[in-house]
């Protein structure tokens, strides 16, 4: 019943404990958690979006210093000078040494046809005027071609500047090196999954993508879907991963820049926090529930020792109390056994009175009258010690000095237990000094005092062995030793023995009360109670008592 | 030995009577009562030399008588009788003015030796009163 009450605590408190704990906990972990996400995720947007707009830029920087060489050359020189053998080849070679990334130069007159051309291939003659950029550079003067494949049948791109020359007009064309230009693009490729590449206004690729993806297929992403400017956003790609893009749009928003990485890429170092996090939140919930419980457990391991202290307090007091009940009753019904046996004994006295007066003396049965009332008034005499011994019980409730012969009170008490030792095999021997002072001191707790010391030596013992009772004079005070030659008190014990409750006794045997009173009755006449304990050779406790002179009657 | 008179103060009737019936063999003079204030009524009329008071009665108890007693008869001796229960009251008694105590059942024996006690204890002190009597008288002549 008491257990169950106990169990009952335990888990409640556990239960309100650790829910007190965790709630928050758990709560703040998963909001710091998404509000940690969140904030990775801005940083890794804005990163691809910071290098989409940088790259951008360079890309943006390459195109406009071609173009601006070549708007430069065809503003330098005339048709002419430029239709001239050789003028083109020097051209070409200063553009490429200033700026690089030509492939070929072409000078076109105002018909589409090629009149002069630097380059790889046999370019020359060709007439561009059916070609669809040739009508973009005749009204705009500047153009950038998007990517196509052209008479050579390899994708290119080119960069045409148109010149007027007083009513004639010419074009300056330059190819521009992919490989160059490719590369400039895949510079802004970062990490294993990371892309960068260019697609038009229609979504055809203008760059090789990073994992076999072909200039001029048709891209997945739909460019339309990338704001002005800069932008970033998240889509779930062909294979269901997440891919972070960041758009950036060039060339007067006909191409668009896109850098492209995998979320989970990126996010790996998320995971990662997230995976300390919740170690961290599951050994803290662990190490909670751990202490909680350990701390519960303590606690109520406490409260249950404080309470069956609490009890065993109880029990000692309703034992005391009925000790005293009892000591009333003792004393009541010895007074009214004691009037009866007066009555009786006056009665055999007054017989023995008239048994010697003549006539009774010639009796036939005189002798046998007079031993009857001997018989009588000894078993009078019996009974009276037995009432004095419940009236001496009945007086041992309250303390009050007397004139006290230690041996004496020794002797009694070894009496009382002799045959209790006897029963297990143990000797019970006296070195009692004789002549020791009379010492005014209160009689029946002395003998409770060695009635607990003695049981305790024969308690010790158990069976077969030898208690000895020794008492003696040292200077102003009365010693009294109980040796036993049991097992012996462990050291560790030793300082605690006289403390309540304490015992060495097996469980329910002891209240760990005896040596505690032993010790309070001899503090309170002024004497000590020491002991000496060895382990296998014994215990002795030694009483001093101080020698007390009664006053005299 | 000198004859005096015991007054036997107790409420159980056997005990008293029979103790009467022992104490006059022995040549005492012997009266009993049952109870305290029959017992004063003898002391008023006709004092005994020592009293032997039980300590637990019915109506007034042993204490209580004593202190009558020795207001009325300051010079009558007194032994108490008591159960051993009552021994501190019997203590207590001696602390009033009683002689000693004794305790039931008693040996008929000891009784005796202690009513000779206060007998001569009782002739000791009447002498004292007399000398002191007779020297005041001197004086006064």
């Amino acid at each position: 019943m008491k257990r169950r009450l106990y169990a009952n605590l335990r888990r409640k408190i556990i239960f309100i404990t650790l829910t007190v704990a965790f709630i928050p906990l758990i709560f703040l972990s998963v909001i710091i958690y998404y509000q940690f996400a969140q904030v990775f995720r801005n940083k890794i947007e804005e990163q691809i979006e910071y290098r989409a707009r940088a790259q951008g830029n360079a890309i943006e920087l390459f195109l406009k210093e071609r173009t601006a060489i070549l708007l430069a050359m065809a503003d330098t020189y005339t048709f002419d000078y430029l239709a001239a053998r050789g003028k083109l080849e020097r051209i070409f070679q200063i553009m490429n040494h200033r700026v690089g990334g030509f492939i070929d130069l072409g000078l076109i007159d105002s018909a589409g046809k090629h009149v002069a051309y630097v380059g790889p291939y046999n370019l020359i003659g060709l007439n561009y005027y059916q070609q669809p950029w040739f009508g973009e550079v005749e009204s705009k003067g500047v153009y950038v071609s998007d990517v196509f494949t052209g008479y050579r049948r390899i994708p290119h791109f080119i960069i045409a500047v148109r010149r007027q020359e007083n009513n004639r007009i010419w074009i300056l064309r330059a190819t521009i090196d992919s490989d160059v230009f490719e590369g400039l693009v895949r510079a802004a490729q970062v990490g294993k999954t990371g892309d960068a590449f260019i697609i038009n206004r229609e979504g055809f690729h203008q760059t090789h993508l990073r994992f076999g993806g072909e200039i001029l297929s048709k891209s997945n992403l739909n460019p339309t879907i990338f704001g002005e400017g800069t932008t970033a956003l998240e889509k779930v790609n062909s294979e269901g991963r997440k891919v972070l893009y960041a758009g950036r749009w060039l060339k007067k928003n006909s191409w668009l820049l896109v850098i492209s990485q995998d979320a989970s890429e990126e996010m790996t170092k998320l995971f990662k926090t997230k995976r300390i996090e919740i170690i961290i939140v599951v050994s803290g919930c662990l190490l909670i529930i751990l202490t909680t419980i350990f701390t519960t457990r303590l606690t109520v391991r406490h409260l249950e020792t404080a309470d069956r202290k609490m009890n065993e307090l109880n029990a000692q007091l309703v034992h005391a109390d009925k000790l005293a009940a009892l000591g009333k009753m003792a004393a009541g019904v010895a007074h009214e056994i004691n009037n009866p046996l007066a009555v009786i004994a006056e009665k055999t006295g007054w017989m023995e009175d008239l048994l010697t007066e003549e006539e009774f003396q010639k009796s036939q049965h005189f002798e046998e009258y007079k031993k009857s009332l001997r018989k009588i008034e000894e078993h009078v005499e019996r009974a009276r010690k037995v009432t004095h011994g419940m009236l001496g019980f009945a007086r041992r409730m309250e303390p009050h000095l007397e004139d006290v012969d230690i041996n004496e009170i020794l002797n009694e008490t070894i009496t009382f237990l002799e045959s209790y030792a006897r029963t297990n095999n143990i000797t019970i021997e006296k070195e009692l000094e004789t002549d020791l002072p009379i010492i005014a001191s209160d009689r029946a707790q002395l003998q409770q005092v060695f009635l607990n010391l003695i049981t305790n030596a024969i308690d010790e013992i158990g069976k077969d062995g030898l208690v000895c009772v020794s008492s003696r004079r040292i200077n102003s005070e009365i010693a009294v030793s109980v040796r036993d030659n049991g097992q012996g008190i462990p050291k560790e014990y030793q300082a605690r023995v006289f403390e309540p409750f304490f015992t060495t006794k097996q469980g329910g045997k002891g209240t760990g009360l005896g040596l505690s009173i032993t010790h309070n009755i001899v503090q309170n006449m002024g004497g000590t109670i020491t002991l000496e304990s060895e382990k296998e050779k014994g215990t002795t406790f030694t009483v001093r008592l101080p020698i007390v002179v009664p006053e005299k009657k | 030995m000198d004859e005096f008179s015991v007054l036997l103060v107790d409420d159980e009737r056997e005990f008293l009577e029979t103790l009467m019936k022992r104490l006059k063999k022995r040549n005492l003079k012997v009266t009993g009562v049952g109870s305290g204030e029959d017992a004063l009524k003898v002391l008023k009329e006709t004092p005994p030399d020592v009293v032997v008071l039980d300590v637990r009665m019915d109506g007034m108890d042993g204490i209580q008588t004593l202190r009558e007693i020795k207001k009325v008869r300051p010079l009558v001796e007194v032994i108490m009788l008591t159960g051993h229960a009552n021994m501190e009251v019997a203590v207590e008694g001696m602390e009033v003015g009683a002689f000693d105590y004794l305790m039931k059942p008693m040996d008929i024996d000891e009784l005796l030796y202690k009513l000779e006690d206060a007998y001569k204890r009782k002739t000791i002190q009447e002498q004292k009163i007399k000398h002191l009597e007779e020297e005041k008288k001197l004086e006064g002549v």
